[in-house]
């Protein structure tokens, strides 16, 4: 009987999870929902409730204990602890601190805390002043990317609406706290993403990164303790305080508590913002949330974590997506971009195609992210070109390793990430790109030659008038040649072809 | 927009807003309305929902419609941009994606004035927190 009874449970159990909605929205409560230009909207939800809960209920130190007890990590791509990082920056002594709200959001294909800055001001400016309360920093500034006009409009309106509400000013609702948030424009600059180079930035500084310790905690912006948490984290925070960190902590996995927005893109049916518990596997975003891969292709890879994360293949497919699970497969959570590939994609031109991203962002400042990406970059180019050798590839493993040892930020200690786990997971491709000169994709133009089938060409010409560079000659009425010394590979004629008689060998 | 004194007037000004909003969308009050969402983050006003809004706004009010229409951030189907959610008095909300004014005036037409099934329908696949 009690075997029964366990099944029965098990049965129920599996249906329940099957029925169950794959996705919370935490931090995107609000995306959708409420009118972002009006603050009414946004009390109507609990807004600015956590604040007033702080202020009139709650010492520093206890709003610091429920957010070290939450367990929220940074959503930044770090993963450090807020609570921890909030507790450094109050115990520092200063005369001014600083609460910086990061959002550079540069990774291709990320747009998370666009999203939230356009659909949920309000959230992120309330955490921040709760932020303010704990570390004792009486003004906050907004580090936002000039390329997001619109989240920069909305950002102004919530500031000012809640200005004017008192809820952001002098003697905020009554309780003799004061806070304030200004908004300081960054020009677009990967590494200034990069906390000390964020913050060089806000200074007029060049945006370049400095050595941590000492980290902005303990002396940050104009050289004062400055407490530094990206878009997505901050609104968390005022969920955090009215729901309880007991409820937080309980989605999620041991060490990665809460939820995760991921900006799904790629080879994917539902491209979207997605938000799901800590813990759940890449076959249920891809699979399930996401509608599978387009045109019913086959799944090859997941890229996660932009240019600083790695690849995450079918063997990946069903481990649990947290902070530490991604570091141990060779990839990194990262702001959360994901993006889907499938046969169609190349991995020798993807790994170049983001080693050319980090070579046109980095810097400059230390030569191992200076030099060594450029010499990855360069090596790749070779590779893709069909002029690689065996010793390339320990090259590119030895390099990719250096340059993760000895660069001075995150940028350079990440950027061989997509080579390297690229190569581990799909050595097989480089082998084939190196050895027989091929792209089994048919993405790399050098390994590929577009060929007339002489049995099927019926002599129409179609192409030859086509070709951009008269490559193709042929009488009428007889099977044409392609010239492969003249062939650009642009593929006009494969697409004009009505006969199926041209072939990419 | 008065000052807020006191955490108190905060969440007295809450309680009222969500009496209205409860008001707005229940069947039998004499406030309720047809509350129509437009996503317009830079991504659905990039695929056209600006335009979907001033028809949404302009038309419901020339054919006598009651309605909210309101501009909200992006609901996360990037796919199916542009995205709107109506919500009837007493109902659940319901999604359309792939709107243009074309498919605007069906739903105006057909789901909000005749209360039909009509095509376009995104499944909601989220809770909110």
């Amino acid at each position: 009987m009690k075997r029964g009874t366990w099944h029965v449970a098990r049965i129920t159990c599996s249906l329940s999870r099957k029925n169950m909605a794959k996705q919370i929205r935490i931090a995107l409560r609000n995306c959708g929902v409420i009118d972002p230009e009006r603050i009414e909207d946004y009390i109507s939800r609990d807004g600015y409730m956590a604040l007033a809960t702080v202020l009139t209920e709650l010492t520093p130190g206890a709003v610091i204990e429920i957010m070290k007890k939450s367990g929220l990590r940074g959503r930044g791509g770090g993963g450090f602890p807020a609570g921890l990082k909030w507790e450094i920056t109050r115990k520092v002594q200063a005369d001014q601190k600083y609460v910086v709200c990061n959002a550079d959001e540069g990774d291709p294909g990320a747009f998370m805390d666009r999203s939230i800055l356009e659909g949920d001001p309000h959230s992120v400016l309330e955490a921040m002043a709760i932020n303010g309360y704990c570390t004792g920093a009486s003004k906050g500034l907004v580090y936002i990317r000039a390329e997001y006009p619109l989240a920069i409009d909305r950002l102004k309106t919530a500031m000012k609406q809640a200005r004017e509400m008192g809820l952001l000013g002098d003697n905020i609702l009554g309780t003799g706290f004061n806070f304030d948030i200004d908004i300081r424009y960054g020009a677009g600059a990967f590494v200034c993403g990069e906390e000390t180079a964020l913050i060089h930035s806000m200074e007029g500084l060049r945006g370049e990164p400095t050595v941590k310790p000492p980290f902005p905690s303990v002396e940050g912006y104009l050289k004062k303790p400055t407490n530094v948490n990206n878009v997505e984290t901050f609104a968390n925070v005022p969920v955090i305080i009215n729901k309880g960190w007991e409820w937080f902590s309980s989605i999620g996995t041991e060490k990665s508590k809460g939820t995760k927005v991921f900006a799904l893109a790629g080879k994917i049916n539902n491209v979207g913002l997605v938000e799901v518990p800590m813990g759940t596997t890449l076959r249920e975003v891809i699979y399930e949330i996401g509608g599978g891969i387009q045109y019913g292709k086959e799944f090859k890879a997941a890229q996660t974590g932009g240019p600083s994360g790695g690849c995450l293949t079918k063997k990946h497919l069903d481990t649990p997506i947290d902070y530490d699970n991604l570091i141990a497969a060779g990839s990194m959570m990262g702001s959360g971009g994901l993006i889907v590939m499938d046969e169609d994609d190349c991995m020798v031109a993807i790994a170049k195609f983001y080693l050319e991203f980090t070579v046109e962002e980095s810097c400059g400042k230390c030569s191992p992210c200076r030099i060594g990406n450029k010499r990855l970059h360069e090596i790749l180019g070779k590779i893709t070109q069909g002029n690689g050798t065996m010793e390339d590839i320990d090259k590119l493993r030895n390099l990719g390793q250096v340059i993760k040892d000895t660069s001075l930020c995150g940028l350079g200690q990440s950027s061989p990430n997509p080579v390297l786990s690229t190569i581990d997971n799909f050595i097989e491709e480089y082998l084939e790109h190196v050895k027989d000169k091929k792209c089994r994709s048919k993405v790399c133009k050098s390994l590929m030659q577009y060929l007339v089938l002489p049995e099927k060409c019926i002599g129409c010409t179609l192409c030859a008038r086509n070709c951009p560079v008269n490559a193709i000659s042929g009488e009428r009425k007889q099977a044409h040649l392609i010239d492969q010394e003249k062939c650009i590979k642009c593929g006009a004629c494969l697409e004009k072809c009505k006969f199926n008689a041209i072939i990419i060998n | 927009m008065a000052k807020l004194d006191s955490a108190a007037s905060l969440s007295q000004m809450r309680d009222q807003l969500k009496v209205r909003n409860s008001e707005l969308s229940s069947k039998d009050s004499p406030q309720s309305t047809i509350q129509v969402k437009v996503t317009m983050a830079t991504c659905g006003i990039a695929s056209g929902s600006r335009p979907v809004f001033d028809y949404m706004k302009e038309e419901l009010g020339k054919r006598n419609i009651p309605a909210l229409v309101t501009k909200v951030g992006c609901m996360g189907f990037c796919y199916a941009e542009p995205t709107i959610e109506i919500t009837m008095p007493g109902k659940a909300p319901v999604m359309f994606g792939f709107v243009n004014t074309k498919k605007a005036d069906e739903i105006i037409e057909r789901f909000i004035r005749k209360g039909e099934t009509i095509e376009g329908v995104i499944p909601m696949n989220y809770e909110i927190a």
